[in-house]
């Protein structure tokens, strides 16, 4: 409404801008433009970058002037993955967890009442940044690797094996993000829900290794086998037993978790008061 | 305009909002009063869709808040000072919220200007003092230009030149046609902003009256006169037609009429005085006593000095200020 204003008491205001209709496009602007805005963004996907290509071509280079132990060349790439992501896991709790601790929630809600578009967009400007990323760190790594490891009786990368080190592997540690992103929507609580994360990649593998019995054999490997570690062993190629999910299962497997978590997220968003 | 039916907001056994029903309109300064948590903030939690009421609705020029298309076009809300993230820019908090509701950049430094942050626009809001961070907050409720505006406290921790600020800036988007919602604890500053007054107490709804009428009711002035001859001092009155109250400890309250008059009055029919004394109940003595019985964190047990002005105060009050000095209410939460 544009009428022009009148000097009739309580003559309502209106605004020379029309209103309409918001959708996810205008939630996915603010998103990136909070994402980009703050400090912990830069710090932890830089963390990610240095780990990721730091340590791969740290590796690489050590791997390159010994003689060949039959280790796919692509799989030196493992030990920047597996630690690069946890500063990963740590930007996807912050996205969500830092609006609650410093009430900025509130504001972004009372800005777009849908709580499950706000949850979206950020799901989706985080997955692709650490998707993007990662990525992009694991191909120079695999990059040098293939480049550097070189001589007879070394295979040359396959093409499978080229795109699970690099959009495998990227893909893996954005989905731990996500993960990371929904449980801390649950916990809305950055130290509480980062622990969490900290325990679902670290600990299977850690208590596998303490039990040692006969009896939790079975246990035991089944907690080897669905551990993160081995996971992304698996994706490079290396996996740490013959049985147990190979190829891109692991990817597959992560993804269904991550969609539950998500939904799960997405149903207490919706239910909670701020 | 804003409409709350009815509106309920449980929190395990405590009853924050006890089923409000009242509009705020278009064209006036609201205030919404109530002692500290009387559940004003809940309220406007509530208005916003942040927290889900158990019962009742709110509805936002007949929408709920949910339905809004471009909700900052509509309302914009000061919640509290620090809903923000310390670590991104003043300018950037803006822009994030501008984007989410299609709002040109344009107007993000606009809103820096209109309340005097332009300078630190770009500086983390980290360092903020209490006084900046307020006004960035309204710099935000003003991003989508709306209708209805909604203040949380808007005064607290801004110095004298501030406060004068935001009254004149509360004042001036009234006179423009829109809804304004101001919440205080403080009476004495809704008396000088607020057109039409809410008083809330322990959830419930004390008043829903004008401002003008709120002072009428409870700003009464009268002369107290106290005489050991009563009976010649009532023929006296009545023979003057005027009326006389007679107060609690045996004084008259006569209201209406001048203490010089009463004075003259008395000398005339020779009757002694103990006492012939103006007196005004001041807004702040009204609202403590239609509120005293449901404020819910009471600073000390012993009961306060006899009322110093009036006692008999308005309507609501003999309903709700029953016994409001006596202690030991059960942690029920239910109240009695």
């Amino acid at each position: 409404m544009t009428t022009p204003y009148q000097a009739t008491p309580y003559q309502a205001y209106a605004s020379p801008i029309p209103v309409q209709s918001t959708g996810l496009g205008h939630a996915l602007r603010s998103e990136w433009t909070k994402i980009r805005t703050v400090r912990s963004t830069m710090w932890t996907l830089g963390v990610m970058l240095v780990l990721v290509i730091g340590i791969g071509l740290l590796v690489a280079s050590l791997v390159s002037s010994h003689t060949p132990t039959g280790t796919p060349v692509l799989a030196f790439g493992f030990f920047g993955v597996l630690l690069g992501s946890l500063p990963v896991i740590t930007l996807g709790v912050l996205v969500i967890s830092s609006e609650y601790s410093t009430g900025m929630i509130r504001t972004t809600l009372t800005a777009c009442p849908s709580r499950s578009r706000v949850l979206a967009a950020k799901a989706i400007v985080f997955a692709l940044i650490a998707f993007v990323l990662s990525t992009l760190a694991c191909l120079i790594v695999a990059g040098a690797d293939a480049g550097m490891i070189t001589g007879s009786g070394i295979p040359s990368p396959s093409g499978s094996q080229w795109l699970r080190a690099t959009v495998g592997a990227g893909l893996y540690v954005a989905l731990l993000g996500l993960l990371a992103l929904a449980v801390g929507a649950m916990l809305r609580h950055s130290a509480g829900a980062i622990t969490a994360m900290l325990g679902v990649v670290l600990l299977p593998l850690l208590l596998a290794l303490f039990m040692a019995t006969q009896s939790l054999a079975t246990v035991r490997t089944k907690l080897i086998e669905y551990s993160v570690p081995n996971a992304i062993a698996t994706l490079y190629g290396i996996p740490m037993l013959s049985t147990g999910p190979q190829g891109w299962t692991p990817l597959w497997i992560l993804a269904g978790v991550t969609a539950v978590a998500l939904a799960g997220a997405l149903f207490v968003i919706n239910k909670r008061d701020v | 305009m804003i409409e709350l039916h009815g509106l309920t907001k449980r929190f395990g056994e405590k009853l924050a909002v006890d089923s409000l029903t009242f509009s705020v309109r278009p064209g006036m300064v609201t205030g919404f009063l109530g002692p500290n948590g009387a559940g004003k903030s809940t309220t406007m939690r509530l208005m916003l869709g942040l927290d889900r009421p158990t019962a009742g609705d709110v509805r936002i020029d007949g929408k709920h808040y949910q339905d809004l298309d471009e909700p900052l076009r509509y309302i914009g809300a000061l919640l509290e000072a620090q809903a923000r993230h310390p670590g991104r820019s003043a300018y950037n908090h803006l822009l994030c919220l501008a984007q989410s509701n299609r709002i040109p950049r344009a107007r993000v430094a606009e809103v820096l200007d209109l309340v005097g942050l332009q300078a630190v626009a770009k500086k983390r809001t980290k360092g903020f003092s209490l006084g900046m961070g307020q006004r960035l907050g309204i710099a935000a409720a003003l991003l989508g230009d709306p209708t209805i505006l909604m203040f949380d406290e808007p005064v607290n921790g801004l110095d004298p030149e501030g406060i004068h600020w935001i009254r004149n800036l509360m004042k001036r988007l009234a006179a423009e046609g829109r809804t304004v919602f101001v919440s205080s604890h403080l009476m004495s500053e809704m008396a000088l902003t607020a057109d039409h007054l809410v008083v809330i107490g322990k959830g419930k709804l004390l008043a829903d009256t004008t401002m003008a009428e709120f002072i009428r009711q409870n700003s009464r002035s009268f002369v107290r006169v106290r005489t050991p001859q009563p009976e010649q001092l009532r023929d006296a009155l009545h023979g003057a037609g005027i009326t006389a109250v007679t107060a609690a400890d045996g004084s008259y309250e006569i209201s209406g009429v001048t203490a010089a008059r009463l004075g003259d009055l008395a000398a005339q029919h020779r009757i002694v005085l103990h006492e012939l004394s103006p007196q005004q109940a001041s807004l702040e003595e009204a609202f403590m006593q239609l509120t005293a019985e449901t404020v819910e964190y009471h600073a000390h047990e012993t009961p306060p000095p006899e009322p110093v002005a009036a006692e008999p105060v308005a309507e609501p009050a003999g309903a709700w200020g029953e016994n409001w000095q006596q202690r030991g209410r059960g942690r029920s939460g239910e109240g009695g």
